[in-house]
């Protein structure tokens, strides 16, 4: 085994680690924001938002997250020329990075996996309790804040753990669109030092740390959420 | 380990050992034309493809094309899935320390293809605050990173066609990769329109090599003779001529 | 109709041209490259599944050695990304193969890009159906393992009659969720080179720049795959929750 590398590229993994990390954290968060009224119109909306909001998690979750990045990337890219103005227009500094298009990939990624999962658990809320919380003479905004919402995400939370866990491990896909997030940084060392298997050793133990980590996360937040509910 | 046993003959059945003596030759699977591209009917085409037919015809070998993620082409040859790369592969000293290489079978200059709006040149003055696309395990994604990156941000590409499509949509300034496969680009109506030759980089032949080799494994002495013969026999013959003539307007194998 | 629709907009007869299945069209090798995916993903699901029942037997019932290294296998597994296992196998599975060959006084064989994308990917489904299937087993009644083994029947027999038909209702909706994963994951093999659907579309791509139409086109073909498997698999689901009286998911 040689890991005489480590000292050389370690500034380098730790940008990168960073950038799978931030990536993790914002597309999670973005993500989640579009699962709940993704979930909620597939549980509780009308028909014409209902319908909508299931197509979209029945595509997200029916096509690989690889071909949806290289067509938020390479496909989108490719009509650019037609539309000259748009490299003139303020967003044009931002539309010509690649992180832009990672994050809005993993974001919509996880807000279809999620979506599923909070119909499911805004479904699984007693119809009984809300009913109580309108008897209380509560607001339906305040019957979705104060009951509806909270006990779903409590049913939710185990899943919820488990996919960001899988959302860490989608991360590496966007080295596929020059992000430079920990894998690209290891296959960097694979190039310039042609030793294959122990940056890629490597890799697999961060990311099972991070996994780890995230488990552990959840877990706790587990624990306060529904110690408070209780 | 009985299922270990089990899972492992399950697995040598579907694979079936491919007869002993046929040479697998790995080509990158992403389309690098005019060298090796995928046409409409699933064959594999270019210049490239048909100088392994004549190689291989001439060292009386035989031959398979496999195709083979380019940035993982030298693992899938030293663990044994190729036995050999024809895949306009460059001899560096970095790569023969990995693996051995015939004699060259082409040798082309490296250029650097830009937005034609922009005023840059092949130098790292000329070149600074742009951004520059490169493949990926590349030899001039190393000379990128050795004479570009302090200066100027590197973007890693899978493939040249990705590079190249980034130039397109406008979000790098310039590529840097061989001249002639940049040239096919150039001559595609979307390479045309944005973008132009800006000049050949400063030869370092530590890094870019000594011009495009057949890659073998460490100590397969016998395949890479079999190989130079078969290259030296089609050099004096007139078929390399001849299938040169087909692509290009001069000679590639250079000085 | 169609050829009317088709002037509606310049593009969208330029794209169908580049969709066609004879060539110049490249809708031909698109389709060849999606029947590879659905090979390698229905290699992988059973070579998942033999895993998963070897691997939750092993779980519930093997040795502390056997259930320590089973509890690493699927942990790791679930833990790192697919894109790594799939690097490591797809390197370091010949090698490793051809030794396990070796020490069995066998010749070394040469691994087939398809046998390795079954290979890779199905340790990987082998992990995830150990889990599903070993929580499908627990939630068999105990008093119904306990009955067969009091009426004399082996272990193999009691499996087969009892816990295999018993667990599959269980067992059905993680399993239908796998293979799923399994038509996906097929994409990431595109990485390392085989010709599946996804890397047809990115030649194809690549060559005509036509990249927005090949890869809307190959997420289309996707989609009809896991929408198919989807009825077939809800069709399973209901035919054998009949005659469950207790089984309850």
């Amino acid at each position: 085994m040689r890991w005489g590398w480590i000292p050389r590229y370690a500034p380098l993994a730790a940008e990168g680690l960073w950038r799978t990390i931030w990536l993790l954290m914002l597309s999670v968060i973005i993500g989640f924001a579009l699962a709940v009224p993704l979930g909620l119109a597939q549980a509780a909306g009308p028909f014409w938002l209902a319908a909508p909001a299931r197509w979209f998690c029945t595509v997200i979750r029916g096509t690989p997250l690889l071909l949806q990045i290289w067509l938020l990337y390479y496909g989108l890219g490719s009509l650019f020329p037609q539309f000259p103005w748009i490299r003139q227009s303020d967003l044009w500094p931002i539309l010509r990075q690649a992180w832009p298009y990672a994050l809005l990939a993993l974001s919509l990624s996880y807000a279809g996996y999620e979506g599923e999962v909070m119909r499911g658990a805004f479904k699984s809320v007693p119809r009984g309790q809300l009913e109580a919380g309108r008897a209380f003479g509560f607001s339906r905004f305040a019957t979705f804040r104060r009951i509806w919402f909270p006990q779903a995400l409590a049913r939710a939370l185990p899943t919820l753990g488990g996919e960001t866990v899988l959302q860490l491990k989608a991360t590496p896909l966007v080295a596929t669109i020059t992000v430079i997030d920990i894998y690209a940084v290891a296959s960097r060392v694979r190039q310039d030092t042609f030793i294959i298997y122990e940056p890629l050793l490597l890799l697999a133990v961060i990311y099972m740390a991070v996994a780890g980590l995230i488990a552990l996360g959840f877990r706790m937040v587990e624990r306060r959420f529904v110690r408070g509910l209780g | 380990m009985k299922k270990l046993v089990l899972t492992a003959s399950v697995l040598a059945l579907i694979a079936g050992a491919a007869a002993a003596d046929t040479v697998r030759v790995g080509i990158a699977a992403e389309p690098y034309p005019p060298f090796a591209s995928p046409d409409a009917a699933g064959n594999w085409v270019g210049w490239e493809v048909e100088i392994i037919g004549a190689v291989c015809a001439a060292a009386e070998l035989e031959c398979e094309i496999t195709p083979t993620a380019w940035d993982g082409i030298i693992p899938a040859l030293v663990s044994g899935q190729i036995d050999a790369i024809m895949a306009s592969m460059s001899i560096t000293e970095d790569r023969m320390q990995t693996i051995d290489f015939s004699d060259r079978y082409y040798n082309t200059p490296t250029v650097i293809v830009g937005q034609r709006e922009i005023q840059i040149d092949a130098t790292p003055e000329g070149l600074a605050g742009r951004v520059i696309g490169v493949q990926v395990s590349t030899v001039h994604q190393a000379y990128a990173q050795h004479y570009f990156e302090a200066g100027s941000e590197l973007r890693t590409y899978q493939t040249q066609d990705e590079a190249n499509q980034d130039l397109v949509a406008g979000r790098i300034d310039a590529t840097q990769a061989d001249s002639i496969a940049l040239d096919a680009f150039l001559a595609s109506p979307e390479g045309a329109a944005c973008c132009e030759v800006k000049g050949t980089v400063a030869n370092d032949e530590s890094i870019l090599g000594l011009g495009v080799g057949v890659g073998v494994r460490k100590g397969d002495d016998a395949l890479r003779e079999a190989f130079n013969r078969g290259i030296a026999a089609i050099l004096a013959n007139g078929v390399y001529e001849q299938i040169t003539a087909q692509y290009f307007a001069s000679s590639i194998y250079g000085e | 109709m169609i050829e009317s629709l088709l002037d509606l907009w310049p593009g969208l007869r330029a794209s169908a041209n580049l969709l066609a299945l004879e060539p110049p069209g490249w809708g031909g090798n698109l389709l060849r490259g999606a029947v590879n995916s659905l090979i390698i993903a229905l290699g992988a699901f059973a070579l998942g599944l033999l895993i998963g029942i070897g691997g939750a037997l092993g779980k519930l019932g093997g040795g502390p050695v056997t259930r320590d290294l089973l509890a690493v296998y699927t942990t790791v597994v679930r833990a790192v990304p697919e894109l790594i296992l799939i690097l490591l196998l797809y390197y370091a599975g010949t090698d490793i193969l051809n030794q396990l060959l070796a020490l069995l006084g066998q010749r070394p064989v040469e691994i087939s890009g398809l046998a390795a994308g079954i290979g890779v990917l199905g340790v990987v489904q082998g992990a995830y159906a150990t889990e599903v299937l070993r929580g499908a087993i627990q939630a068999v009644p105990k008093g119904q393992i306990e009955a067969a083994r009091a009426y004399g029947m082996s272990p193999v027999q009691v499996f087969r009659r009892v816990t295999a038909p018993a667990m599959l209702p269980l067992a059905l909706p993680g399993l239908s969720n796998l293979w799923l994963i399994a038509t996906k994951d097929t994409a990431l093999l595109a990485i390392v080179g085989f010709s599946e659907l996804t890397l047809e579309t990115r030649q194809a791509a690549g060559s005509t720049r036509a990249y927005f139409t090949f890869f809307l086109a190959a997420g289309v073909i996707y989609l009809l795959m896991t929408l198919v498997s989807g009825r077939v698999f809800g069709w399973l689901e209901a035919r054998y929750r009949r005659g469950q009286a207790g089984a309850r998911a």
